[in-house]
């Protein structure tokens, strides 16, 4: 037998709440559907696409694999509380006036893994920005506007100076496939640089090293 | 959108509390750490269980600490990101931080634990879906049904072992300390995994893994993690590579390969003992590559080419080597 539905108190966005859930409701279903909170959007609702991300006592988290029962007494920040009143965040106004969105589905928890990044990281390089979208999917592909639009938010640049920060010309291939860069990398001859198949195209040989090193900018 | 199905949730404060919970509802309950590999595959309808146990509030789970002989005991609790930052785990467990660091994405790494990630249920192609999509296929072994789609009249599921803790810990010669209401024993990582898909692990369902311990490792031991995937971030693995290698004054004593993601085991190389004494480099890492892509058989059991992961995997073992600061770069 399923348990009974039961009174969770937590906080979201400041606020205290107490929606009555049952043990198998998902925090997003209960943010959505109890709380009218869908600025968290369920896209894939098991893991994969990142767009309920929500903040759980600041840490980024997806709400579409938390159960609302173990929220109890915890602190829940949504896209909605990223606002202060009818002040935006920074990288709520960095998105606009970068246009970094295009159907706008992933954007609630790229703002939010963003507002997580920026956070614990004020001035994040590319890469550490890259890192920390890297769970946030667009299926747009629009990662170039909000991978500078993050870069705007943290005043490192102005709307459409982002590629000039990574030193790449717009051809070339993103950090993570170049020279490895960084103190995580293996020198000149990176052993992460040699094609693994060379005649097949894509990239795909490099996609999934990890070096051993574990220097933040290794990953 | 995909509903969980209704269970009990339970909260057990304690250990004894929960393992006697464990042992009241047997294969009726499942113990959840993190939830995020357990409420997917519950949203899939793999699992029957009525009961949730959930492990969060258990302080006998958690902390990572240093032992007087020098070895390092993790909690099971253990957030995978944890592992990635922890200093301790940083410094002497590098192939760790690194394995943990290339697991899922960034929230799944806040969320997960290490004790999740080590009995975390195998994967296939044809089990990790939807219920609907599964009914249309007529089931499998694993779940509903009695044919394997992997290996055309299978009898053993051959679902991949995808947890990239495993093999490095494997390499690295840990233990796991399993309790239950009649105790306590340890395993062996390497012991821990069997070669069923249907449930890869000897963990019996009144059981936790409490805590993963890490003996004292000689010094001078190296240690690297290579990982195959399509993205670097959010995927599974499509190989998972971990070594060791202990070679004092150039000469090699030990040597360890365990690869992961093949099927329901991790595999351990064997026949590693007949490059004890030979001077280390390149060609001793080729050979290892070589012996590892004879005795390694990738199957299709992972949306990855078999053919290519297996034509990549001596690449991938000399990039654990070099991730290990145990080939000069390039």
């Amino acid at each position: 037998m399923p348990g009974p539905r039961e009174v969770v108190p937590f906080t979201v966005n400041g606020d205290a709440v107490a929606p009555a859930v049952s043990p198998h409701t998902t925090l997003l279903e209960a943010l959505r559907e109890d709380l009218s909170l869908t600025g968290s959007k369920q896209g894939c609702d098991k893991g994969d696409c990142g767009a309920c991300t929500v903040l759980l006592d600041g840490v980024p988290v997806l709400a579409c694999l938390t159960l609302a029962v173990e929220v109890r007494g915890r602190r829940v920040t949504t896209i909605e509380g990223l606002a202060k009143g009818p002040k935006l965040d920074p990288i709520q106004e960095a998105f606009d006036a970068c246009g970094a969105l295009q159907c706008g589905f992933c954007q609630s928890g790229m703002m939010v893994s963003a507002r997580a990044l920026l956070d614990r990281n004020p001035r994040p390089s590319r890469r550490e920005i890259e890192e920390a979208l890297s769970g946030n999917l667009c299926r747009c592909t629009g990662y170039t506007k909000i991978l500078e639009a993050v870069q705007v938010a943290s005043g490192q640049c102005r709307p459409g100076e982002g590629a000039l920060l990574t030193g790449l010309d717009p051809g070339a291939p993103p950090p993570s496939l170049a020279s490895g860069g960084g103190e995580g990398s293996q020198g000149p001859g990176d052993p992460r640089e040699e094609p693994l198949f060379p005649a097949r195209a894509g990239g795909r040989g490099e996609g999934g090293t990890r070096a051993g090193g574990v220097a933040e900018s290794d990953r | 959108m995909l509903p969980l199905p209704p269970f009990t949730y339970h909260a057990p404060a304690t250990l004894p509390e929960a393992l006697s919970l464990l042992s009241e509802h047997g294969m009726d309950a499942l113990p959840m750490a993190g939830g995020t590999d357990l409420l997917v595959n519950l949203k899939h309808r793999l699992y029957d269980a009525r009961h949730v146990v959930g492990l969060r509030g258990l302080p006998e789970l958690r902390g990572i600490r240093e032992e007087p002989d020098g070895a390092v005991v993790l909690g099971a609790l253990t957030p995978i990101a944890e592992l990635t930052r922890n200093p301790l785990v940083r410094s002497r467990l590098p192939s760790l931080a690194a394995a943990a660091g290339a697991i899922a994405g960034p929230q799944l790494r806040e969320m997960g634990t290490l004790g999740g990630n080590l009995c975390l249920d195998t994967r296939c192609v044809y089990v990790n879906q939807s219920r609907f999509w599964r009914q249309a296929l007529g089931g499998c072994l694993k779940k509903d049904g009695t044919t394997c789609h992997v290996v055309p009249g299978g009898r053993n599921c051959v679902a991949a072992a995808s947890c990239d803790t495993a093999p490095v810990l494997a390499t690295l010669g840990a233990r796991v300390n399993l309790a239950s209401v009649a105790g306590e024993r340890e395993v062996t990582v390497a012991a821990l995994y069997v070669a069923d898909g249907i449930r890869n692990h000897v963990r019996r369902p009144d059981e936790l893994l409490v805590s993963v311990r890490v003996p004292p490792l000689p010094a001078g031991l190296v240690a690297g993690f290579a990982k195959l995937r399509m993205r670097e971030a959010i995927d599974f693995p499509a190989l998972s590579i971990a070594v060791a290698l202990l070679a004092p004054g150039g000469r090699v004593e030990r040597v360890a390969v365990t690869v992961g993601a093949l099927a329901a085991r991790p595999h351990a190389v064997a026949g590693l003992e007949r490059f004890r004494g030979r001077i280390w480099g390149r060609d001793v890492a080729d050979e290892i590559g070589a012996l590892t892509r004879r005795q390694c058989h990738p199957l299709a059991n992972i949306n990855v080419d078999p053919e290519w992961r297996r034509e990549v995997l001596a690449v991938h073992v000399r990039r654990a080597f070099a991730a290990a600061g145990a080939l000069p770069a390039g």
